[in-house]
This record gives structure tokens, sequence and C-alpha cells, in this order.
């Protein structure tokens, strides 16, 4: 009669695979929820694409679900997809059949020159405009929708004409994709910039968001003496990154949760304690949601029964 | 694919900010700078990643300056890193600060064989015994497979034991008098990546294989290399996981027999 309101159990926490990590994973088998890759990872190299990655891919796919990041196929191009980079990742998505397939909101290639960072885009009408045909272009090219992920970003245009959060929006809209929001990027821009990462997620389009990413950032600090926060996942999530996570998942439930951890690899047991802290959170929020869902349901139905009987 | 005329603006920026992001001594204030770092840096530890013996041999201060160089002028036209720096040993055989490490380019050359071998396809590695059952009268009729992750290096320096030495953290050991050519072979039959040393001339057995010529044909092209010694290349190749399928005859010459 009534909707299934009891806990859902999906993709909880995760972590994103390392090599080095492949055999504590295989012969550990930890409690971890899912793991990510990126896709360019698993392309090869030369006219090969086995060895070692894929043979330990395999068995990993096999134990645990898997989901597929891609970090070179550079949306945000003004000189267009690069066709056959869009052949390399639907032949690794076909390959391991991943529960997510995410890409940034960014550009990396220029004139067919790889640059081997996000870049940052002017978030303008033409821009927009690109984006989503670009992203129309892999979503077909996968046959499936896609996750776009808000970038890290540390300066901005005076040309914009709308705001990140709008320009996800109406990409979410136009284009069907889903969103990835990573929680740690929102506050190294927000820090960069000089915005409320509270106000940046009341502004999200949160309906949207399939996938939340955490990560560690490090601090720099400019001629100026001005500080500026570095995307660079080589270090725990930061404590403020942790509490703007509770306060998300509090309102919108938990979500598929990734910790991002690419450089100055720690060792097994630190991350998996990362990826524990965010089960565990996603855990309250799983709880809190349940609760506050029976309260609605049940007020609401006591409302029903003063009404029918005119008190 | 032709983007209409409203992103020109964004394709004349990008190709601009992408310019400054490789050229050496681009001036960019400093949040935009965070970018070039960010892509010098990266590419230049894939590199380091990927060509650990020559970082090692230059130390990592010139490795770096001569990795900048390269990134600079060959910079990646692939966003799958692990294809960055197929280029790397050519351009060490023309950089004049290294010439005196003569031997460098060709460690280049051996770590690059040891990194597509990795990325190479699977595939069963035969057993010597596979050549031995092959009855002594029908041996001028063999033909062997490569294993997809078998290539060759030959140098005119002992580049197996410069790599060997230097790969394993071993003291560094000065080179004999004697210290002359080396071949390389870079195998992986499995998991493991191996380098072994082959006698000298193998290269143009493996690369006569690899044409698809005949045990025969192949081991006759080696063997007017001085130092050539057949039983010690097969055994090797065999031994390391070179070799992934034998044949005997072939249609043509059963055809003829
Ligand atoms: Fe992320």
């Amino acid at each position: 009669m009534t909707a299934d309101r009891r806990p859902q159990r999906g993709l909880g926490a995760g972590a994103g695979l390392k090599p080095e990590h492949y055999r504590d994973i295989l012969e550990g088998r930890p409690g971890v929820d899912w793991f990510e890759v990126h896709a360019e990872n698993y392309m090869g190299a030369g006219n090969g694409a086995g060895g070692p990655p894929h043979v330990f891919l395999e068995r990993i796919r096999a134990r645990y679900p898997l989901a597929v990041h891609g970090v070179g196929l550079s949306i945000g191009s003004a000189d267009g997809l690069a066709p056959g980079h869009l052949a390399r990742l639907a032949a690794v998505v076909a390959r391991y059949q991943p529960l997510l397939v995410s890409e940034h909101l960014a550009w990396s290639t220029h004139a067919g020159v790889f640059l081997n960072d996000l870049l940052p885009l002017p978030y303008t009408d033409a821009t927009l405009a690109l984006v989503v045909r670009h992203v129309d272009q892999v979503q077909t090219a996968l046959g499936r929708s896609i996750l776009i992920e808000n970038p890290s970003t540390y300066f901005r245009f005076e040309t914009e004409q709308m705001t990140e959060t709008a320009f996800l929006r109406e990409l979410a809209r136009r284009s069907g994709c889903g969103l990835l929001l990573d929680v740690n990027n929102v506050f190294v821009s927000a820090v960069n910039h000089g915005f409320d990462p509270l106000d940046y997620l009341a502004d999200f389009p949160l309906e949207s968001v399939g996938e939340i990413h955490l990560a560690g950032h490090a601090a720099i600090e400019m001629a100026g003496g001005e500080a500026l926060l570095i995307d660079t996942h080589d270090r725990p999530v930061a404590d403020p990154v942790w509490e703007l996570f509770q306060a998300l998942v509090a309102r919108i439930g938990p979500r598929p949760t990734l910790i991002e951890w690419d450089a100055e690899i720690p060792t097994w047991p630190q991350l998996a304690d990362e990826v524990e802290r965010a089960a565990r959170l996603l855990q309250e929020a799983r709880e809190w949601t349940y609760r506050s869902s029976v309260l609605s349901h049940a007020v609401g139905e006591e409302g029903t029964r003063c009404a029918a009987t005119g008190r | 694919m032709r983007e209409p005329p409203e992103a020109n603006d964004l394709r004349a920026w990008q190709s601009v900010f992408a310019a400054s992001l490789l050229r050496a001594g681009a001036i960019m204030p400093d949040r935009q700078a965070v970018h070039r770092n960010n892509t010098r840096a990266s590419l230049s530890s894939a590199l380091a990643a990927r060509f650990p013996v020559v970082r090692r041999l230059v130390g990592p201060d010139f490795f770096r300056a001569m990795a900048l160089c390269f990134i600079e002028r060959q910079p990646p036209r692939s966003p799958v890193l692990a294809e960055y720096g197929a280029g790397f040993a050519h351009f060490l055989d023309g950089f004049a600060p290294a010439r005196e490490v003569a031997y460098l380019a060709d460690v280049a050359r051996l770590e690059w064989a040891r990194h597509l071998a990795f990325h190479a396809e699977e595939a069963a590695a035969l057993s010597i015994e596979r050549l031995t059952a092959v009855a002594p009268d029908r041996l001028e009729q063999v033909r062997l497979g490569l294993h997809p992750a078998a290539s060759v290096v030959a140098s005119a320096w002992p580049v197996v034991s410069i790599w060997t030495t230097n790969a394993h953290d071993q003291e560094v050991r000065p080179l004999g008098d004697g210290a002359g050519s080396e071949c390389a072979l870079v195998t992986r039959p499995e998991l493991h990546v191996l380098v072994s040393a082959l006698p000298a001339g193998s290269d143009r057995l493996v690369a006569a294989l690899a044409e698809g010529n005949g045990l025969a044909e192949a081991v006759a092209r080696a063997a007017t290399v001085e130092g050539f010694d057949t039983a010690t290349a097969l055994s090797v190749l065999f031994r390391s996981g070179a070799v992934a399928s034998l044949s005997v005859g072939s249609f043509h010459s059963m055809e003829l027999s």
C-alpha cells in the first residue's frame, strides 16, 4: 500500500583503487562496498591492453562493484572530443560493466596535446551549449548516462554569465546526465573564492547527485601571503570537508561515496580507515532519513485521521 | 568536429592557456600558475616513474630539468599517460647536456621496452621441451611465434649490466675495460617483467622471427655476427618466456615436400 521506506542497501562507501593495494584487497577481502578506477589507467599502452592492471582488476571486479572515472576525455575542449579516446573509454566500460561512469566539468586537451590537469571553464551560455553537446555525444557512445563532477577552481573568469551550480543544473537538465558532487572540490573552491560552501550546497541541484567524492587538499601561500587550497588527493580528508559531507547526507540521504587518494599513496589500513569513517556517516544518514521518513509518514496519517473526524 | 562560432572565444583562450602551461619561462598570475605547476610536475613525475634507472644515473634534479625539456618539445598526444615517453630515448640521443652518459638513451630504450611488456596482451609461454621434442630432421622446418610481451634492445653498451645494477639498488660497480655491447631480452611470461642478456646477434634472430621467418632462416641471419651462439640464444629465449607458439613445417613447405 505504502512505498517501502526501509533503508536501501546500495553502494555505500568505496575507495579509489590503486595498484599498491591490489594484494591487500584480494588477500584481505576488506568490507569496502565498492571501488573506483581511473578509466585511462586501464587503456593499456602501445598495442597492448593486458598485463597486471587487468589481471588484478578482473579479480577485484569479480568480488566488488566497480565505478569507472574518466580523467582524460576533456569534455570542455572547444575543439571537440577525441573520437579515438571516446572509443577507448567505451571499451573499458564494456569490459568491466561498471555501476557508475563519471567525468569532469573541465578540459585537459587542446589541439591534440594532453595537458594532464583538469582545467577550468568559463560558465557562459556558449560553454554550456558545448558541454551539453559533448556529454550527449559521450552518453550516446556509451549507451548510458554519466555523472559529471564539479571541479576545484583557482581563478574565475570575468566573462561568466552564471554560477557553477546554475551551470551544472542546466547541464543535468538538458543532457540528462547525473552529477558527481565532490565535497572537497566545493570546499577548495569556496576557500579560494571566498564563498560559503553551505550556500553552494544549498544552490546545488542535489536531486541529480549520483555519487559523492571526498579527498584531501593542500594549502599553499601565494606571493601576497594569500592562502590558496590545491586539490591534491595526497592526504586524509580535512575535518571541515567531513562536516560538509555530514551536513549534505543528513539532507539528501546516503549516496555512493568515494575516498580519493591518488598521490603519496597510504597503506591499505590507512585508506580503509577513511572509508570506514565515510561508511559510519552514511549509516547515520541512513538511520536519520529512515526515522524522519517514518515520522513524517506517521504525522501524515495522524493528520489525515484528524481531518476525517473533523477535529 | 566543427563547433559553432560562439565557441571561438573559448577556443582562442584555451589555445593561449594551453601554450603557457607548457612553454618554458611563461609568466602567469599565481592562481593560473597552479595549473602550469600541475601540468609540468605531473608529467615529469610520470616520466620519472617510467624511467627510474635513467633518473638514478643522472640524479633527480638533472632528470627533472631534462624531463621538462622533453615535455616542452614533445608533450603527450594522448590522455592515456601510459603511452607517454615513447620518444624519450630518441630525445636523449640528441640531448647534448647528457652526452657524457653515452649509454643513457639505450637504458631509456630498455626501460620503455619493460613498460610496453608490462602492458602487453597475455599469452602462455612455451617451455624449451617443446623444441627439444622436435625430431632432429625436422628442426629445419620449425617456426617460432614470439610472445606479445617479448622484445629486444641491442646496445653498444653493457645495457643489461647497467640496468640490473641500478634497478636493484646494488652498489654501483665500475664497468671493467672489457665491458662491451650487450643485447637485452625483455619478457613478461606472467606478472613480472624480466630482463635477460642474449648472445650478440640475437637481435637479428628475434627480428627475423618477428617478420615471420622460420627458425632456420632466423639463425642463419644471426650467425654472421661474431659471438652468436644458437644454443644459448634459444635457451634464454625459451627460459625467459619469449616464445608463445611453435609449429613444424608450414602448409607451403609441406606442399613442396
Ligand atoms: Fe573528485
